[in-house]
């Protein structure tokens, strides 16, 4: 089980206090079908997907990024339990979306570029661990119910 | 996975934005990549690896200086990095997953210092080029 120290758990919350979910989910997840375009896979229902400002702007990527983002807010809130917080989804994720786990771990990586470019010098490379421990443990957590 | 003229033009025009700091972001992504994947410490255990070491500015510089030197071929990146392919094959033989790692902290560190120039399209050329590097580097392990 992950374990967050009080500085990383600090690290974290105060960044998430000043992040606007709703604008950052969509960006990541367009980001992660812009660059990574396999992942359009799930997605075949979400209209105009054919270039990266079509992404961007599709109000479909932003509303079910912005679901996805905020799934991750309540995450935070539970940072030492995420296993038994991402249970329900974890099969939700397996038994009716079918995504492979490796798409946790790439959106959790777009996420913490996009932090980097929304605050630059204060995303440190202390604060980028801190991040990364919890985009790993998120994604752990999401797999962990698949069978 | 090929680099297409855009991702060229994208990367090539990122380049010539960073100018003289890509010695200082190469550090900088190494030291992020020690901090956030200890893993990757164990390649370097002759290395100060503390905040603000000179060895990790200047094996710092020593990347970015190889990657320069692969931007201005990205026709050929299979020539231009022969010998850097030779010396990762034979003699470092870092393990291939390390070099997914670095390439992810010098996109976060080039997202740090160019937010505005990382817009969506370059973040994927960008990607792709250490992807290509990456995939020369490792091309003679086995």
């Amino acid at each position: 089980m992950v374990h967050f120290s009080a500085e990383e758990k600090a690290a974290i919350t105060g960044l998430w206090g000043k992040v606007h979910v709703e604008e950052a989910g969509g960006e990541a997840l367009g980001r992660l079908l812009v660059v990574y375009p396999w992942t359009q896979r799930f997605f075949d229902n979400f209209g105009n997907l054919s270039s990266a400002s079509a992404i961007m702007g599709n109000p479909k990527v932003k509303a079910h990024g912005k679901k996805v983002l905020t799934s991750f807010g309540e995450a935070i809130k539970n940072m030492d339990n995420l296993k038994g917080s991402f249970a329900k989804l974890s099969e939700l994720h397996c038994d009716k979306l079918h995504v492979d786990p490796e798409n946790f771990r790439l959106l959790g990586n777009v996420l913490v570029i996009i932090l980097a470019s929304h605050f630059g010098k204060e995303f440190t490379p202390e604060v980028q661990a801190a991040w990364q421990k919890l985009v790993a443990g998120v994604a752990t957590a999401l797999a962990h119910k698949y069978h | 996975m090929v680099l297409s003229p855009a991702d060229k033009t994208n990367v090539k025009s990122t380049w010539d934005k960073i100018g003289g700091h890509a010695g200082e972001y190469g550090g900088e992504a190494l030291e992020r990549t020690f901090a956030s994947f200890p893993t990757t410490k164990t390649y370097f255990p002759h290395f100060d690896l503390s905040h603000g070491s000179a060895q990790v500015k200047a094996h710092g510089k020593k990347v970015a200086d190889a990657l320069t030197n692969a931007v201005a071929h990205m026709d050929d990146l299979p020539g231009a990095l022969s010998a850097l392919s030779d010396l990762h094959a034979y003699k470092l033989r870092v393990d291939p997953v390390n070099f997914k790692l670095l390439s992810h902290c010098l996109l976060v560190t080039l997202a740090c210092h160019h937010p505005a120039e990382f817009t969506p399209a370059v973040h994927a050329s960008l990607d792709k080029f250490f992807s290509a590097v990456s995939t020369v580097l490792t091309s003679k392990y086995r």
